[in-house]
């Protein structure tokens, strides 16, 4: 049965069975088992070194893992990775790359051209829709250098939209942005929830997990928990997760 | 001798080209100096592709020496893999050992023949237009010209064909592995066209220029641009008037013509480094003076509003009075007053200064903010 036909709700957006990644020997995730079904809204988080964005890479292929496998939609990511969305983090590209933010935005759309074809006038539009929806399309002309770490993580997401995938992998995108991205960014995670995505997010500030998100994983490591945000945001968990005085703090 | 100085600037040009191609993605990959490691490397895969075959006229060599120039890059990366070494010092360490070994075996085993140790760091452009290409009985132009004319026609149609593909791996070579765009390949794809362009270049201007027209014309045009297809372009022009204005030199002053052409791309990227409009050093220095001047003028109109109307006006509100009471040079405050007058924000009678109307509002607003 293809997941396109009957029974697709039913298939986890993203399926992780006994992951384990090993950076020279040492474990950074050990023994993940992670079932995220389609249409949440999910943060990640745990701390630092807790394998958070590892766990990212390791469902896009990015990194080898020692075992397990990862499943997106019941398929293997590597036959599937038109259904992926990814927002890496801002710092992981040179910004200084001569371009400017259109052009960033339209690499999203590469996916879709596969190899050899050049983006065309639709793609241009496309592209252009999606600054706008993230406020930016006055930017579009923008060199990258130019814009403010806020704007060039709008420009990230418009990216990610362009690519118009199911799901959604964002490493940290509220990492240094202004109040005003973060608003807009939220909004927008809200809407793809809306249209009925899945999004996956990792995220670090405890205090906006509620209000944000409807389902959390804890994660360092291993696995510490995983389910609608109020289940796992526990006192217990946190202590788990991030050793006891920082927990309590943060609550 | 027309013709053979044509064909030396016109070979010079094709390399030139042929260069800048791959050199653009190597410099903003941030790895330029993986060009000077190929470049080296060679050697050794030409000297043992000629044991092989016995002849320097066989295709068998460049395909040798490109092999050479991609297991290099290989190598230098399962150093850098190892996380034990640093970058730059793995990219340090391959290559040495095989250009020495190189520079070795041709000492031992083939000095009696056209390889001359001498020539490969700044190559034989001079003779170049001697080694003829001939084709059913007809000489149809230098040896060299033919053979960078295919590679650098070879690049042209690789980078049209994967300009999307070069882009976005070098730019987010994580979004393009999670798009399914190998960019493991896309590496070794431009590693390989680099040695290959290498290999091509070595015989006619030596490693020395292989590596100035792979790094500075792209680093030039950086400076210049920020778009993506003018820095090719523009890394084309640099690359076509060194080799051109290169040649000149080498003519009127009897010096190495490939040491002339690399001494130009130095030249234009000096020239670039200091009046880029957007970062040269000398244009970004003068727009913080003129900043400078700007706001000390304005400074200067708040301190005549404190005293305006006051009984020390008369004493408070002269040049000399703002060289002892600002700290200013005598020579600045001249400047800094002459640009207030032409910016209309105070008069001068003599020694007072009093301000416009148009400077008092100015003050004013700075003043309150």
């Amino acid at each position: 049965m293809s997941a396109s036909s009957s029974g697709k709700g039913n298939i986890p957006a993203i399926e992780v069975r006994d992951l384990t990644v090993a950076y020279r020997e040492k474990p950074v995730l050990w023994d993940i088992d992670v079932s995220i079904p389609q249409g949440v809204l999910l943060a990640v988080v745990g701390p630092n070194g807790a394998g958070k964005t590892t766990l990212i890479k390791a469902i896009l292929g990015l990194i080898k893992p020692a075992a397990g496998q990862v499943r997106v939609l019941g398929k293997p990511y590597s036959r599937h990775n038109r259904m992926v969305g990814y927002v890496p983090q801002r710092g992981s590209v040179d910004w200084d790359f001569p371009t400017n933010a259109l052009d960033v935005v339209l690499m999203g759309r590469y996916g879709h051209l596969g190899w050899f074809r050049r983006p065309g006038s639709r793609d241009v539009e496309l592209a252009m829709a999606a600054l706008e929806q993230v406020g930016m399309a006055e930017f579009a002309q923008r060199q990258i250098n130019q814009l403010s770490g806020g704007q060039q993580q709008r420009v990230f997401l418009a990216r990610a939209l362009v690519q118009d995938a199911p799901i959604y992998l964002m490493d940290e995108p509220f990492v240094g942005v202004d109040a005003k991205t973060e608003t807009a960014i939220v909004d927008l995670l809200k809407a793809l929830r809306e249209q009925g995505k899945t999004v996956v997010v990792v995220h670090h500030d405890l205090q906006t997990l509620t209000e944000y998100y409807d389902w959390a994983l804890l994660l360092n490591v291993r696995k510490i928990a995983l389910g609608p945000v109020s289940e796992v945001i526990t006192e217990d968990n946190l202590k788990v997760a991030y050793g006891g005085r920082t927990a309590i703090g943060v609550l | 001798m027309i013709m053979p100085q044509l064909e030396i600037m016109l070979i010079g040009s094709v390399v030139a080209v042929a260069c800048v191609l791959p050199g653009v993605f190597l410099v903003l990959r941030g790895v330029a100096l993986m060009s000077d490691a190929i470049s080296h490397s060679i050697l050794l895969g030409i000297i043992l592709s000629f044991l092989v075959v016995r002849t320097l006229d066989s295709p068998l060599l460049i395909i040798g020496a490109s092999l050479a120039g991609v297991l290099t890059v290989s190598l230098t990366e399962m150093l850098i893999r190892t996380k034990r070494i640093k970058k730059d010092a793995a990219i340090g360490l391959v290559f040495p050992v095989f250009f020495s070994i190189g520079v070795i075996l041709i000492c031992l085993k083939a000095s009696n023949v056209h390889i001359d140790t001498d020539a490969v760091l700044l190559g034989e452009l001079a003779f170049a237009p001697f080694h003829r290409m001939i084709m059913f009985g007809i000489d149809v132009g230098p040896h060299a010209l033919w053979v960078m004319g295919v590679i650098l026609v070879l690049n042209v149609a690789l980078l049209i064909g994967f300009y999307k593909e070069l882009k976005l791996s070098t730019f987010d070579s994580g979004l393009a592995a999670s798009l399914g765009f190998s960019p493991v390949l896309v590496h070794y794809g431009l590693m390989t066209v680099t040695s290959v362009t290498a290999v091509g270049a070595f015989d006619a201007v030596g490693s020395i220029l292989v590596v100035a027209l792979m790094i500075t014309p792209p680093a030039t045009a950086f400076l210049l641009t920020e778009r993506l297809p003018r820095m090719i372009g523009l890394s084309v022009l640099f690359g076509v008037l060194s080799a051109v204005a290169g040649y000149g030199f080498a003519h009127a002053l009897d010096a190495s013509i490939a040491g002339s052409m690399a001494t130009m791309t130095g030249l234009f990227f000096t020239l670039a480094l200091l009046f880029s409009p957007s970062q040269g050093l000398v244009t970004k220095f003068l727009t913080w003076k003129e900043q400078q001047v700007q706001f000390s003028a304005q400074m200067l109109a708040v301190q005549l509003l404190s005293h305006e109307g006051t009984d020390i006006e008369s004493s408070e509100n002269t040049i000399d009075n703002m060289v002892d009471h600002m700290g200013w040079r005598e020579r600045d405050a001249r400047r800094i007053t002459r640009y207030a007058v032409q910016q209309g924000y105070i008069q001068r009678e003599e020694k007072l200064l009093s301000l416009t109307p148009f400077g008092r509002e100015l003050a004013r607003k700075i003043s309150i903010s």
